[in-house]
C-alpha cells in the first residue's frame, strides 16, 4: 500500500495556522500535511483542537491566521460549499441528514438534478444514488426515508454524500462512534477503495486501536499545538498516548481489592419485555448479586441488553419489567425513578448531553438536581447549602470549573461527566450504575474516572459499569457479566476473564 | 432594559403628558392585565410549552364571576336560590380558570397532545362556553365593590397595580427560590435528564398549566371589574400580547431559559409603546405595524446580545 506514495507531495498543507476565539487560542502555529492515497489520523484529547482544525480546512471557519495550501496553491474557503467544490469535503460527527427525506433526496440536497422544466429529475437521481449505494454495499432502495435506516447505515449515507461530490480530500470526524463492528469493517473497505483511487483522507478518532488498522500516518495535537507526526508503522500505542497527554499512563491506574462480604444488591429473574413486541425480551431472566465495594462490569455486543439491565433496575420501564430486586437485604418495589433513588440507586446514563445534564443550567444546579429535597425546606431551596454541595463535589472529583455558576454546556466532556457523577453522589447512593462512563472522554479524564470509581468502591459503594471497551472492563472490574441476546451467558471473575473469553461468551447464541 | 429606558426618554421629550402622574398610573393600570397573564405564560414557556387559551379563559372567568355576582345560582325546579358574596364570585372565577388550565395540563401530559394543539382547542372551547354562559350579551352593573378591584386606589396606588405586583413578586420567588421553580427550568432545559433525575414531570406540568389558567382567571376579574361589565369577546388576542411580552423579555420559546423580570420588562415595553403611540396621535393602523417591528427588534437585539457573551 505504501509504494511510491511516500515520494508524493501532500495535497493539503496547513502552515502555521492559528485560530483564536475571543482572545483564547484554540490553535497555535499548527502544521499538518495530508497525502493523497493515504489515511492520516488526527489524534488528540478532547479540546486539543482537532475539530477546530478540520473546520478551518473545510471552510466552516473562514477567519484564521496562517495558510492552507491545496495542491501547493493558497486557498481560503469562505464556506463548506466552496471547499466542497474544490474537492475538500467533511463528514461531521453529528449526522447532517434530514430524517423524513429519502436517501436520494438527502444525497442530492443542495445539488439536485433538475430536468428542462426545472423540476426534480427523480429517475436520474435514483440511478446515480443506486450506483453509489451499491459501491457502499448498501442494498437499500434510494427512495427509502432516512429515518427507517439504522444509525450505522445513516452514517454510510453521509459518506455516500461525500463521495457524490467527487472529493479529493475527505475529512471524517469520529465516523465509527455510533456504528456496529460489521459496519466498521465495511467502512474500512470503502476507505481502502478510496485510498487506491488517490483520495486523501483525514481521520479523527478516539479509538487508537482502529487507527492502527486503517491509518498510514498520524498527526498529534495537544492544547492546540502540533506535537508530532509520522508513519503509523513502527509507532506504538503507548508512544501515541504519550504524545497526546504528555505523560505515561501505563501505571496510572492500580486496581485495589475492596470487596466486602456483605451483599448490597441482589437481582433475581430480571425480565424486561420489549414494549414493541410482547413475545420478545430485552432482558431475559438475568440474576446476579453485588457486594459492597464490588465493581461489576457488564459487557456484550450492541443490543445485547446491557443498558436495558440498568434501566430495568432503575425503574424506567415499570410496566414491562419483572423480577426481584433486593437492596441491603430488603426487597424493593421500584416503580419509578423516585423509588430507585429512595432505595439508594443512582444511574449515570449513557448519553450525558441528552440524558444526564440540563446543558444551559449551571454546575451547582445540575449537581443538586436529584437531591433537592435534602437542601430544601418547605419547598424553598437553601442556596448556600447548594453552593456548598457543588463546591464539595467539584473539589472531591477534581472537576475543572471556573465557578459553580458556570453553565455545564461549556465544560469539556470529562468535566461534564464528573458533574453527572456528582449529581448522583449527592444522593448518597448505595449502588451506582454507570453506563459507558468514559465514552467520548479523553485519555486523561478517563483515568481520573477509573480512579474515582475505585475510590467509591473502597468506601463501600456497590458499582456496576457497562462498557463497550473491553480493556476498560478488564482493568476496573472485580467480576464481569457477559450478555448475549438479552441473556446472561457468562459470569467471570477478575482472574479468569480475558478479551477472548468475553468475546466468546458475547457471541454465544441462543440454544 | 435599555430599550425601555430609551423609549421612555424619547416619549417624555416628544410628549408633555407622558411623564405626568396620571399618565404613568394609567399605563401601569393598563398593562396590569397583560402582566398577570404573562407571568403564567412565562412559566408555561419555561417548561417548553405554550398556552394559547389564556384570552378565552380570561373571558370565561370574567363572565362566571360577573354572573355569580349578579344572578347567583338559581335552581327553579328545586325552588332554590343561592346568592354569592363578592369573595365567593372572585373565588369562583379564579377556580374556573384554574380548572381549565388543569384540563390543558391533563390532556398535554396524559394523552401527550402537543401544548400548541391542546391549548388551541381550549381557546375555542372556553370561548364557546363564554358565549353559552352569557348568551352572547355583556353582563353589566356589578356594583361598587366589584368595581373597586379594577378602578380603586389603595395607599395612593391603583388596585390592579397592587395585584399584578404581588403576583409578579410571588412568581419571582417561585422561580428563583423554590424546588418547583427549579424543576420548571430543568424540564424546559432537558426533559429526559429531568426525568432521569427523579423529577415528576407530569405533576409539574399540570401545576404550571393550572397556574397559567388561574392567572388568566384573575386577569378576567380585573378586566370585568374595570369595565363594570363582562364582555363575551373580552380577552380576544390577549394570548398574542402575552407571548410577545414573554419573548421580548428574553425567554426562549424552546424552554429552560428566561426570567419573570424579563417578562415584566416585555410587558412594560408593549404598554409604554401602546400608550406613547396614542399620545402621539399615531393612527391605529400604524400602531399595529410599529408594534410588530418593535417585537422583532427586541428579539433581534436579544439574540445579538446573547451571541456576544
Amino acid at each position: 500500500m505504501e509504494k511510491q506514495n511516500n515520494k508524493e507531495l501532500p495535497i493539503l498543507e496547513v502552515r502555521n495556522v492559528s485560530k483564536n476565539f475571543s482572545g483564547v487560542y484554540a490553535l497555535q502555529n499548527v502544521n499538518l500535511d495530508i497525502y493523497p492515497g493515504q489515511v492520516t489520523a488526527i489524534i488528540g484529547e478532547n479540546g486539543a483542537g482537532k475539530s477546530t482544525l478540520m473546520k478551518i480546512v473545510s471552510g466552516v471557519y473562514p477567519d484564521y491566521e496562517g495558510n492552507v495550501l491545496l495542491n501547493g496553491k493558497k486557498v481560503n474557503f469562505k464556506n463548506p460549499k466552496e471547499a466542497g467544490e474544490q474537492g475538500v469535503v467533511i463528514i461531521h460527527q453529528e449526522l447532517n441528514l434530514i430524517p423524513y427525506l429519502s436517501i436520494a433526496e438527502n444525497l442530492f440536497l443542495g445539488n439536485e438534478i433538475t430536468n428542462r422544466l426545472g423540476l426534480l429529475d427523480y429517475p436520474a437521481m435514483h440511478k446515480q444514488a443506486k450506483e453509489l449505494l451499491s459501491r457502499l454495499h448498501l442494498d437499500i432502495h434510494p427512495s427509502t426515508p432516512l429515518n427507517q435506516l439504522r444509525v450505522g447505515q445513516q452514517q454510510l449515507v453521509e459518506i455516500a454524500k461525500a463521495l457524490l461530490l467527487d472529493s479529493k480530500v475527505l475529512i471524517m470526524d469520529e465516523p465509527t462512534s455510533a456504528i456496529s463492528n460489521h459496519e466498521v469493517e465495511l467502512l474500512f473497505k470503502i476507505i481502502n477503495e478510496l485510498k487506491s483511487k488517490g483520495v486523501a483522507i483525514a481521520y479523527i478518532s478516539h479509538k487508537l486501536k482502529e487507527l492502527f488498522e486503517i491509518a498510514d500516518r498520524y498527526a498529534v495535537l495537544r492544547d492546540g499545538q502540533s506535537m508530532g507526526s509520522g508513519m503509523m508503522m513502527g509507532t506504538s500505542q503507548d508512544q501515541l498516548i504519550q504524545l497526546m497527554v504528555g505523560r505515561d499512563l501505563k501505571n496510572s491506574f492500580q486496581k485495589e481489592k475492596t470487596i466486602s462480604a456483605n451483599e448490597v444488591l441482589s437481582v433475581e429473574n430480571l425480565k424486561f419485555q420489549n414494549p414493541e413486541n410482547k413475545k420478545d425480551y430485552l432482558v431475559n431472566d438475568v440474576s446476579f448479586s453485588l457486594k459492597k465495594g464490588e465493581i461489576l462490569g457488564i459487557c456484550g455486543l450492541m443490543g445485547a441488553g446491557r443498558t436495558e439491565v440498568l434501566e430495568a433496575i432503575f425503574g424506567l420501564h415499570p410496566k414491562y419489567v419483572s423480577g426481584k430486586i433486593t437492596i441491603d437485604g430488603k426487597e424493593q418495589k421500584i416503580r419509578d425513578v423516585n423509588d430507585a433513588i429512595a432505595a439508594g440507586i443512582g444511574l449515570v446514563p449513557e448519553d450525558r448531553k441528552v440524558q444526564g445534564l440540563v446543558l444551559n443550567m449551571n454546575v451547582a444546579k445540575n449537581t443538586s438536581m436529584a437531591s433537592l429535597d435534602e437542601i430544601s425546606k418547605f419547598n424553598f431551596i437553601n442556596q448556600k447549602r447548594e453552593a456548598k454541595l457543588s463546591k464539595h463535589f467539584t473539589e472531591k472529583l477534581n472537576t475543572k470549573v471556573s465557578s459553580p455558576k458556570q453553565t455545564v454546556e461549556k465544560l469539556s466532556g470529562g468535566n461534564q461527566q464528573k458533574v453527572v457523577i456528582a449529581k448522583w453522589l449527592a444522593t448518597n447512593p448505595k449502588v451506582l450504575l454507570l453506563d459507558e462512563p468514559t465514552r467520548g472522554i479523553d485519555v486523561g479524564a478517563k483515568s481520573e474516572i477509573y480512579k474515582l470509581i475505585n475510590e467509591l468502591a473502597s468506601q463501600g459503594m456497590g458499582i456496576i459499569v457497562v462498557s463497550s471497551e473491553l480493556p476498560e472492563i478488564l482493568a476496573i472490574s472485580d467480576n464481569i457479566l457477559v450478555l448475549s441476546e438479552s441473556k446472561l451467558t457468562a459470569k467471570l471473575s477478575r482472574g479468569v476473564a480475558s478479551e477472548e473469553v468475553i468475546m466468546k461468551a458475547a457471541l454465544q447464541e441462543k440454544e | 432594559m435599555i430599550a425601555l429606558v430609551i423609549m421612555c426618554i424619547a416619549l417624555s421629550l416628544l410628549s408633555d403628558r407622558f411623564l405626568s402622574p396620571e399618565n404613568t398610573w394609567n399605563v401601569m393600570r393598563q398593562i396590569s392585565v397583560n402582566m398577570v397573564i404573562s407571568v403564567g405564560m412565562t412559566l408555561v414557556i419555561l417548561t417548553g410549552g405554550i398556552d394559547l387559551s389564556v384570552g378565552s379563559i380570561l373571558a370565561l372567568a370574567g363572565a362566571v364571576t360577573a354572573g355569580m355576582l349578579k344572578f347567583g345560582a338559581e335552581f327553579t325546579d328545586m325552588n332554590l336560590y343561592i346568592g354569592f358574596t363578592l369573595l365567593g364570585a372572585l373565588v369562583g372565577g379564579t377556580l374556573v380558570g384554574t380548572f381549565l388550565g388543569w384540563f390543558n395540563g391533563f390532556t398535554i401530559t396524559k394523552f401527550k397532545v402537543p401544548p400548541f394543539v391542546a391549548t388551541l382547542a381550549m381557546l375555542t372551547i372556553a370561548r364557546g362556553l363564554t358565549m353559552l354562559w352569557t348568551g352572547g350579551f355583556p353582563i353589566t352593573g356589578l356594583g361598587d365593590n366589584m368595581a373597586f378591584i379594577g378602578t380603586g386606589w389603595f395607599l395612593g396606588i391603583p388596585m390592579p397595580v397592587w395585584i399584578s405586583a404581588i403576583i409578579v413578586l410571588s412568581a419571582v420567588v417561585l422561580t428563583n427560590k423554590t424546588k418547583l421553580g427549579r424543576h420548571i427550568y430543568a424540564i424546559g432545559g432537558n426533559e429526559t435528564a429531568a426525568k432521569l433525575s427523579g423529577l415528576k414531570i407530569k405533576k409539574i406540568k399540570i401545576i404550571v398549566y393550572s397556574i397559567a389558567g388561574a392567572l388568566a382567571g384573575i386577569g378576567g376579574i380585573l378586566v370585568t371589574s374595570r369595565l363594570d361589565s363582562a364582555q363575551p369577546n373580552a380577552g380576544f388576542g390577549f394570548e398574542l400580547d402575552s407571548i410577545a411580552a414573554v419573548v421580548i423579555g428574553g425567554t426562549s420559546l424552546s424552554g429552560g431559559k428566561g426570567t419573570i423580570m424579563g417578562t415584566v420588562q416585555g410587558a412594560l415595553i408593549i404598554g409604554v409603546l401602546n400608550n406613547g403611540l396614542v399620545l402621539l396621535n399615531v393612527s391605529p393602523f400604524w400602531q399595529q405595524v410599529i408594534k410588530g417591528f418593535v417585537i422583532l427588534l427586541a428579539v433581534v437585539i436579544e439574540k445579538f446580545n446573547s451571541k456576544e457573551e
